[in-house]
């Protein structure tokens, strides 16, 4: 392939997207567009060793992003629109300069940004955790020692950085809009182990409640965050809050384009989104006949394989080749306090959930979950070794029964 | 080729035994264990596979 690529997005997705070209035989130029203007890195680590300090920068570095590829980096530049007829590509430079680049195939991974609090732009003290800088940021706020962090959603990220902040001996209120954590992932059984694990690491846990507003007073002429008023009618005095309420799709930029944008690129079941055009990572949306639905995951590892399956997709055209179906099994991890909670698959929260190894009261446990007699998710906390196991049976086209006739045997 | 593996970086995900059981294997304990450090040139893919699908970027392979 002498064809020139533009990746649109260095972080998991497009960098082994581009390595996987690079490496199976895309000659042409390569170009990685992505607005973030730090080289590629790791993001699980933001929340997690980053916060705690640690790790530093240098070490969350992804090892493809430094490997010699003859990658065309634009680092610190917004991709603003996209022209699929005539293959051209507008790209805004950091200093606010425009130019075009032309292509012959693209790959969209520009993946997500963290959502925000309406009407929290400018408050000092506010928090998001995304991006290197955002996680630095905090980190440094945290150094200071602040009184109490508030952190707004106990998802993955929001717990993950409540459990770093306790690790850093602060006080910690979590507050969720749901009436448990997790919940619509994990359904309420597991959302009530979950909300018990933060009650057990000494979190201060507002279940059920929402965000009226921020509070804020005027510290050394600068507006600061000061406490958040909620929807329960109590007021919480913060020094620090952070915001982990999700995140809102790099779609921008591809109003307008033809491509089909809902809740994502929607591609087919090889991340084809058009002609020459493939997808991967948090922004592709694949109809999944695994799950018998579409799916749009925002999982580590998923990202890795996507942007590896995407790439082949291009090569494929490029070589004449049969295209191969990307439906892998989702699988996360997220670690909080000294739990490590694990998931494989993609159950609904309605789904039955059977506790088959372990015991939710020591936190050390497996549960399957089941959509009639259809295995849709294994889950475990500290367990895993049975987690990567029993993910294998989803492979083996395994029921539920019987997987949880297996469970019984590890 | 020789598997090391960084055990401070370990987070035990298990991600490599699900890749490469012969060779990786997380026991009861939580923690990894290594059961072949000189593994045979036939596993090298997936030895590689499970270099690059670490979470924690724990595992490195040295050529002898």
């Amino acid at each position: 392939m002498n064809s020139t690529t533009v990746i649109v997005g260095a972080s998991l997705a497009g960098i082994n997207a581009a390595r996987t070209l690079r490496l199976q035989g895309q000659a042409g130029p390569i170009i990685v567009v992505d607005a973030d203007p730090e080289r590629p890195y790791d993001r699980p680590p933001l929340s997690k060793q980053m916060l705690t300090g640690e790790w530093e920068a240098e070490k969350i570095l992804l090892p493809a992003g430094k490997e010699d590829l003859g990658l065309d980096f634009r680092l610190g530049v917004r991709a603003k629109g996209v022209d699929l007829g005539t293959r051209q590509i507008t790209l805004e430079n950091a200093g606010g300069s425009i130019e075009t680049a032309a292509f012959d195939s693209l790959v969209i991974a520009s993946g997500a940004a963290a959502r925000r609090l309406p009407d929290s732009a400018g408050i000092a003290g506010v928090h998001v955790v995304r991006t290197l800088a955002d996680s630095l940021a905090l980190r440094a706020e945290l150094d200071a020692g602040p009184s109490r962090v508030v952190v707004i959603g106990a998802g993955f990220i929001g717990a993950e950085v409540a459990s770093s902040c306790r690790k850093r001996g602060l006080e910690v209120t979590l507050v969720e809009a749901l009436p448990l954590p997790l919940e619509r992932i994990l359904g309420p059984e597991m959302g009530r182990v979950c909300a018990q694990v933060h009650i057990e690491n000494g979190v201060d846990l507002r279940l059920g409640t929402g965000v009226l507003q921020l509070e804020t007073a005027i510290v050394d002429g600068v507006e600061r965050v000061a406490g958040v008023a909620l929807t329960d009618g109590t007021t919480v005095a913060a020094d620090i809050v952070v915001v982990g309420i999700g995140v809102t799709l790099n779609t921008d930029w591809l109003e307008g384009s033809g491509l089909t944008l809902e809740d994502g690129v929607v591609c087919d079941n090889t991340l084809l989104a058009a002609p020459g055009v493939v997808a991967a990572g948090d922004i592709a949306r694949y109809p999944s006949a695994r799950f018998g639905r579409m799916l749009r995951v925002e999982h580590w590892e998923t990202a890795i394989a996507g942007g590896e399956a995407a790439a082949r997709r291009l090569l494929a055209d490029a070589n004449g080749d049969t295209p191969q179906v990307f439906d892998p099994i989702p699988w996360f991890w997220s670690d909080q306090y000294d739990r490590k909670i694990q998931l494989a698959g993609r159950p609904m929260p309605t789904d039955q959930c059977v506790v088959v190894h372990g015991s939710t009261d020591e936190f050390r446990f497996v549960a399957l979950y089941g959509d009639g007699d259809r295995l849709t998710g294994v889950l475990g906390m500290n367990r895993p070794r049975h987690v990567i196991q029993l993910r294998a049976l989803f492979e083996e086209g395994a029921s539920f029964s019987e997987a949880c006739e297996r469970a019984a045997t590890l | 080729m020789r598997i090391v593996v960084d055990f401070d970086l370990c987070e035990s995900n298990a991600v490599c035994m699900g890749i490469a059981p012969e060779i990786f294997e997380v026991r009861d304990d939580d923690f990894l264990y290594v059961l072949d450090e000189n593994p045979p040139e036939s596993m090298r893919a997936k030895i590689e596979e499970s270099v690059q699908r670490c979470p924690k970027q724990a595992i490195s392979i040295v050529e002898d």
